[in-house]
C-alpha cells in the first residue's frame, strides 16, 4: 500500500532533504523497512536492535501514535516520524 | 609537532591546527553541529582514515568514518548493535552510545574495536563500516554481574587496549565493572582488578566492580600499564595481576582522583594525570579552584605540579577521560579539553600552558591525529 512518510528534519541528512517521501507498506514495521531500502541507515537512527521505537522518537499513523511496529498502514495513511528532543 | 587535535563536544566536532610557525591555533568546525561527539580516532595504520562515535539527543548512536583526514564523513553500513535478543529476554540491550574506539592490531589493516554504552565491545574487520558484537564478552555469562553497578548515564566499556605484540591479547575497562583481559581475541576474560580499592563496595577485595576511569599501555613497553580509577592511580607491570597504587605519593590535599591519564609516547616512566575534587560529594572540579596537571617521571614514585599559565585561582575544571592527550614529539606536547568548553595546550611536555580556544560547547574528547 502506498503511503506517505513525513520526515522530521533531524533525519533528512538521510532522504536528501526530503520533508515527505511516498513508500509502500501494510504495517509500520514495512513502511520503515522500505524507508530503509531507499534511505539507508534512517531505521537505526529510529528504531534500536530489539525492534523498539527509541525513547526521544514519536512514530504516528495518521493522528495516531504507535506504540509497536505491527501498527496498520492503510493506503494514502500518512506516517509522521517525529523527534521528541528535551533539555539544552 | 602537532597536526591536527580533533575536538569532540555534545554539540559538535572542531579541530584545531596550529598556524605557521606555530603563531596560534586555527579552529575549524563545526561538522555535525548538534551531534553528541563521544570520541575521535585516527587510524595509525592508514593515517587518512577517521572513525569518530556519535549521536544525537533524539537519534540513537552510530559510527561516521572519514578517508580523507576529516575533510569529508559517511555514516557505517552496520554500527554497533547488539544481537536480537529471543523473546521475552531479559537481556535485550540496545547501544546508547558508542562511547570508544581503538584501532585493532597494526598487522590486522581495517580492525576496529569500539566500547559502548551499555557495556559491549563490537569489533570491525572492514574499517568500521560493518561491526559485530564479540560475544565472548557481551554474551559472557558473567557479564552482568560484571557491569552490575551502573552509574544514572549506564556503564561505559572505555580504555579498550590491544597488545602491539599480539592481536590476541587484550584489556578493556567498565565504569562501573573494572578491568578485564582476553588472551584469545576476546573469546574469554578474566577479571584483572587485584590491589585496586573500590571503596563504594562492601567487599574491599572483590574481583570486580571497580570503577577504572582510563586505562592506558605503554606502546613500547607493553607490559606497562597505568590507570586512573575512581579510587587513585595505579601501575601494573605485566604478568604481575596485582596494581600499586602510585597516587599515594600524591600530595594529600591534592589526591590521587582524576578522570584522563596520558602517557609519555617514548618514556613508559613519565605519565601526567589532572587531578580533580573527589571529596565529600564529589564535584569532580578542580581542586580548590587551582587547576593543575601532575607528571611522574619515575613511574609513579614521586609527582611533580604542572600549573604555571593555568588559572591561580576561580577555575572550576572538569576534565573528561578522553579529553586529554599528547602529541608524538620527542618533548610532547599535551592538550586538555573542559567541560567549560576550553582547550589548553602545552608545547613543553606540561611545563607552562595556554588556552588555545574558549566557548566551545562541553567537550568530551580531545584526541591527536599526525
Amino acid at each position: 500500500m502506498p503511503c506517505t512518510v513525513r520526515i522530521a528534519s533531524p533525519l533528512r541528512s538521510y532522504t536528501a532533504g526530503a520533508a515527505t517521501l511516498e513508500v509502500r507498506g501494510n504495517t509500520l514495521a514495512e513502511v520503515l523497512s522500505s524507508l530503509e531500502h531507499s534511505c539507508p541507515g534512517i531505521r537505526f537512527r529510529m528504531i534500536d536492535e530489539q525492534n523498539r521505537i527509541r525513547p526521544h522518537m514519536r512514530l504516528f499513523v495518521n493522528s495516531s501514535e504507535a506504540r509497536e511496529l505491527t501498527a496498520q498502514v492503510a493506503e494514502g495513511d500518512t506516517v509522521h516520524l517525529i523527534c521528541a528532543l528535551s533539555g539544552g | 609537532m602537532t597536526d591536527t587535535l580533533w575536538i569532540g563536544t555534545r554539540k559538535g566536532l572542531f579541530s584545531l591546527r596550529p598556524r605557521a610557525g606555530r603563531r596560534g591555533w586555527k579552529l575549524a568546525g563545526p561538522q555535525f553541529l548538534g551531534h553528541i561527539i563521544h570520541h575521535v580516532v585516527q587510524d595509525p595504520r592508514e593515517p587518512r582514515v577517521l572513525l569518530l562515535g556519535a549521536r544525537t539527543g533524539h537519534l540513537g548512536p552510530t559510527v561516521m568514518r572519514s578517508l580523507d583526514r576529516g575533510r569529508t564523513w559517511h555514516e557505517a553500513a552496520a554500527p554497533p548493535a547488539f544481537r536480537k535478543a529471543a523473546g521475552g529476554s531479559a537481556e535485550a540491550r540496545a547501544v546508547q552510545r558508542v562511547f570508544w574506539l581503538t584501532p585493532g592490531h597494526s598487522s590486522e589493516c581495517g580492525s576496529w574495536y569500539a566500547g559502548s554504552s551499555p557495556a559491549g565491545l563490537f569489533r570491525s574487520s572492514d574499517g568500521g563500516e560493518r561491526w559485530q558484537p564479540v560475544d565472548g564478552f557481551n554474551d559472557h555469562p558473567m557479564r552482568a554481574q560484571w557491569a552490575a553497578h551502573a552509574t544514572p548515564d549506564g556503564e561505559l566499556l572505555h580504555s579498550i587496549l590491544v597488545d602491539p605484540r599480539d592481536p590476541q591479547h587484550l584489556y578493556l575497562a567498565i565504569s562501573i565493572g573494572g578491568v578485564f583481559e582476553s588472551s584469545d581475541g576476546g573469546a574469554s576474560w578474566t577479571p584483572l582488578n587485584g590491589g585496586c580499592a573500590a571503596d563504594f563496595l562492601p567487599d574491599p577485595d572483590a574481583a570486580f566492580g571497580h570503577d577504572p576511569h582510563c586505562v592506558v599501555q605503554h606502546p613500547r613497553r607493553p607490559d606497562r600499564l597505568y590507570q586512573q580509577n575512581h579510587c587513585g592511580i595505579y601501575r601494573l607491570d605485566r604478568p604481575g595481576r596485582r596494581w600499586q597504587r602510585i597516587g599515594t605519593a600524591m600530595p594529600r590535599k591534592i589526591g590521587d582522583v582524576g578522570f584522563p591519564i596520558v602517557l609519555h609516547p617514548a618514556d613508559a616512566d613519565c605519565v601526567w594525570v589532572l587531578p580533580m575534587d573527589g571529596r565529600t560529594v564529589w564535584p569532580r572540579t578542580s581542586i580548590e579552584g587551582r587547576p593543575a596537571v601532575y607528571v611522574t617521571r619515575d613511574a609513579g614514585e614521586s609527582w611533580r605540579r604542572l600549573d604555571r599559565g593555568l588559572p591561580a585561582s576561580q577555575a572550576w575544571f572538569t576534565v573528561l577521560r578522553q579529553a586529554m592527550c599528547s602529541d608524538a614529539d620527542a618533548r610532547p606536547g599535551l592538550y586538555f579539553g573542559t567541560t567549560a568548553g576550553e582547550v589548553w595546550g602545552s608545547t613543553n611536555g606540561g611545563e607552562s600552558w595556554r588556552c588555545l580556544v574558549r566557548h566551545l560547547p562541553e567537550i568530551y574528547s580531545v584526541t591527536y591525529a599526525a
